[in-house]
């Protein structure tokens, strides 16, 4: 009896390590694919020298973050300075767990897979205060405080437009969330719902023009300047696989998943993943073009976007959908 | 050794509990106050993984998003913005200093003790209805989901309680608001909808000048 709790402790590690070691090396890659887009629109080459293309050159970054000194300030709280990188790259890890990539690969198919992909994404903003406010620093302390504004802000319009699609699935399950637009994809009905959660993501990972937390014009480099070697490249990977995760919740949410845009004959012979794939690619360029052409908001403008801009008008879609849905009868039957 | 799930869940059930007794200790024993914020976000943690292991996840994913996820770190954002950081706790420091012999231990002693019997006297006399045990086993509806079986309750029986919650919320998030909201006068703001409808005709004006009485521009 026993023997069988060691197997299944042996087959769920040989499952995460098989889950992880994919997001990383996708995590490596798409920072790469970051800059090159960033220096392609600037008329630069980007980095293009290790490796083919330079796809090697965050393989070769992380050698030099490894063989770097991690110095931790004396006047610092030491426990929490050094849990904080560690909490950004667990929580950026842990959420992969239930995303879908097909309709059955996924690690763990639980029934509130959307609440469970919320509430990590919103204990994120823990790494940036601990880091913020542990370093005893002025620049890293501000960075903590405007992020912690600024995230919790945003994932209250996040929030309001997961309800609208879940109000067109009638599940919490990430699985049933993308069968649900096998006829439709939720971009069709829900657009506008679609920019605003483009935008919201972009402030919730605190990319630009949203990098108030790590603006280095003003704050240095925020809650991460008195990171140095391995414990930076942590919170650095971490960001990049929140990154992900959101480009990954936006095509489950509204790009239909794994499914094909029609299930026709030359579409569906493309493997389901490599639909997925193609679909987080797609948002992650979108993501990339952003950060190349549009400036850094102003604290005031950000806040005024987030509550007075995106929260009503993502509360009157949430009115106008439920009422779309009554009135035609569309709503799910569960 | 046997090991079966019933014992697998005891040593996940038991894990959890003891790391959310101890936090819940530290909460209030640690010096540093921002340290007892993070102890409070390990106790609300450990307590939704209880509310997972018991079936309910819909209860603990709540749990986290609103708790962990939003009411901490307002706390957090108040601790560290009123600077209490630097101060530390004194409660266990008193017999140090002893002309600060601060007299927190004895009042809070009395308080709780006070609110433990009233609690009991509370309990004791409280009458149940002889109903409540047959009610308190929940249909289990098998094939529904935690989250369909909460919101066919909620928003059918106790639609009301619900309603009248929501409505205790907001008029105390209006109190907020009203209490703190100051109006402030000779503030300049910019309004976007003006800034991006300015034309070159009105926004450029040629003036002549007089000479030595010179020209008032602000407007």
């Amino acid at each position: 009896m026993s023997l069988f709790y060691l197997e299944t402790l042996l087959i769920e590690t040989y499952k995460i390590i098989f889950l992880v070691l994919p997001v990383l090396t996708a995590v490596a890659l798409i920072v790469w694919l970051d800059r090159r887009v960033w220096a392609f629109v600037q008329k630069r080459r980007g980095p293009n020298v290790v490796g083919p293309f330079g796809l090697l050159q965050s393989l070769a970054d992380a050698l030099k973050y490894i063989f770097k000194e991690i110095i931790i300030p004396a006047t610092s709280n030491k426990i929490i300075f050094i849990l904080a990188p560690i909490v950004t790259m667990t929580l950026a890890l842990i959420a992969w767990a239930v995303i879908p990539f097909d309709e059955n690969l996924v690690l763990a198919d639980i029934n509130v897979g959307i609440l469970y992909l919320f509430a990590v994404s919103s204990l994120g903003v823990y790494g940036i205060i601990m880091g913020g406010w542990a370093s005893n620093s002025k620049y890293p302390f501000f960075g903590s405080i405007r992020s912690a504004a600024q995230m919790v802000s945003y994932e209250v319009s996040i929030g309001v437009i997961i309800i609208n699609v879940l109000l067109c699935v009638g599940s919490l399950n990430l699985t049933d969330i993308v069968l649900a637009q096998k006829d439709m994809w939720f971009i069709l009905p829900l657009f506008p719902m679609f920019v605003i959660f483009f935008i919201s993501a972009l402030a919730e990972t605190n990319r630009p023009p949203f990098d108030l937390p790590e603006a280095e014009a003003e704050l240095v480099a925020g809650y991460q300047t008195e990171y140095s070697g391995m414990m930076y490249a942590m919170f650095w990977l971490g960001e990049y696989a929140n990154i992900l995760l959101m480009c990954a919740l936006g095509s489950i949410l509204f790009l239909g998943g794994w499914l094909p845009p029609v299930d026709l004959y030359p579409l569906n012979l493309i493997p389901p993943v490599v639909w997925f794939i193609i679909k987080m690619l797609f948002l992650f360029i979108l993501f990339a073009l952003v950060k190349a052409i549009v400036p850094r908001y102003r604290y005031d403008q950000l806040m005024k976007l987030g509550w007075k801009m995106f929260l009503p008008f993502s509360l009157i879609y949430v009115v106008l959908t439920s009422s779309f849905l009554i009135y035609f009868d569309l709503l799910p039957k569960v | 050794m046997l090991i079966d799930d019933r014992m697998i869940q005891g040593i996940f059930f038991y894990i959890f509990a003891l790391i959310a007794i101890v936090s819940a200790i530290m909460v209030t024993v640690s010096r540093n106050t921002v340290h007892s914020v993070f102890f409070l976000i390990l106790d609300f943690v450990s307590i939704s993984c209880l509310f997972i292991m018991s079936g309910a996840e819909f209860l603990g994913m709540i749990m986290l998003i609103v708790y962990v996820g939003a009411v901490a770190v307002l706390f957090l954002f108040v601790v560290m913005m009123l600077n209490v950081a630097q101060q530390e706790n004194e409660w266990f420091q008193s017999k140090k200093s002893k002309e600060q012999n601060s007299s927190h231990i004895p009042v809070g002693f009395l308080i709780s003790t006070i609110i433990f019997f009233e609690l009991i006297v509370v309990i004791g006399g409280w009458k149940l209805k002889p109903e409540i045990f047959s009610n308190l086993k929940p249909e289990v509806m098998l094939g529904t989901t935690n989250t369909h079986s909460i919101g066919s309750v909620l928003y059918t029986d106790y639609i009301h309680l619900f309603q009248i919650s929501g409505m205790i919320l907001l008029v105390s998030m209006i109190g907020a608001i009203v209490l703190t909201y100051k109006k402030r006068v000779g503030l300049k703001r910019q309004s976007y909808v003006r800034q991006i409808s300015r034309e070159k005709i009105s926004g450029v004006e040629i003036v002549n000048v007089d000479k030595n009485k010179g020209v008032k521009i602000d407007v």
